[in-house]
């Protein structure tokens, strides 16, 4: 049951994400970019990351792709058609994909996984906020700098306001 | 449902990503692919927690999702200025830095 699952989702996540790549509408790669996002919240469910999944859905379903659906709306002249966006060097650029994929396939075809056992935590937002609080409260700490410092910096640079020298 | 179909999965989702950002023209379009570059490494690391008993890859993938978000903010309001300078979002014509 679980297998039939992890095809699933897999190949949504599949799916969604080449229709990102082919469509020329932006807003297509945009809704195809949610169906990736949440199938590969499903993913992490299946694989026991159950915390991962719900900050996925609301950090990237509601937060991230909002945010580039307003950069879309707010870096064209809407002017009723549709935003189409070409390629460039399509060809040479889905042959590297290819042959990175290649290179990345052939890599994991040599490691032995028989050897890893799987073991998942039996309650594991339990062991997440412990350890946030504890082994890993510097990252977090440091994570909150880095969130202060990134509102900051895109309100400055998104300001209209000009420096005072340049006045 | 094996640890390499995730590996498989999070590698062709990198590829895709990484096909994204390479060929399209527009510089939000390209803000996506590395989205899903950035979304199929987090698929690699909770993959890898599910063999270890401190789930170390989640912390991971945790801090890789704020790390995300604020590149975002941050790349969104880089793109912004760059519309409001040069009149267009097309990585093609956005060609000279001192202008």
């Amino acid at each position: 049951m679980i297998d039939i699952l992890f095809y699933f989702f897999a190949g949504l996540a599949v799916i969604s994400s080449a229709t990102i790549l082919l469509t020329k509408n932006v807003l297509y790669a945009a809704c195809a970019l949610v169906v990736t996002f949440l199938s590969v919240a499903a993913l992490y469910v299946l694989a026991g990351a159950e915390f991962l999944a719900i900050t996925q859905i609301m950090i990237y379903v509601g937060g991230i792709v909002v945010l580039l659906i307003f950069g879309v709306m707010l870096t064209n002249k809407l002017k009723g058609k549709a935003l189409v966006t070409s390629s460039h060097n399509p060809v040479i650029g889905v042959l590297v994909a290819v042959i990175l994929f290649a290179g990345l396939y052939y890599t994991m075809d040599a490691i032995d996984f028989a050897t890893v056992q799987t073991a998942t935590p039996a309650n594991n937002i339990n062991t997440l906020g412990i350890g946030l609080m504890t082994n890993y409260i510097l990252p977090f700490e440091v994570a909150a700098i880095v969130l202060l410092l990134g509102l900051i910096g895109a309100s400055t640079i998104a300001s209209n306001k000009t420096l005072d020298k340049d006045k | 449902m094996s640890i390499e179909n995730f590996y498989i999965l999070s590698a062709f989702l990198f590829c895709i990503g990484f096909a994204i950002s390479a060929t399209k023209k527009n510089a939000i379009v390209v803000l996506m692919g590395i989205e899903l570059m950035l979304n199929a490494a987090n698929i690699n690391f909770v993959a890898a927690s599910t063999f270890d008993k401190g789930i170390a890859g989640q912390y991971f993938a945790l801090f890789v999702i704020v790390v995300a978000a604020t590149e975002v903010a941050v790349a969104l309001a880089i793109v912004i200025k760059l519309y409001k300078h040069f009149n267009t979002v097309d990585l093609d014509k956005i060609n000279h830095l001192k202008g």
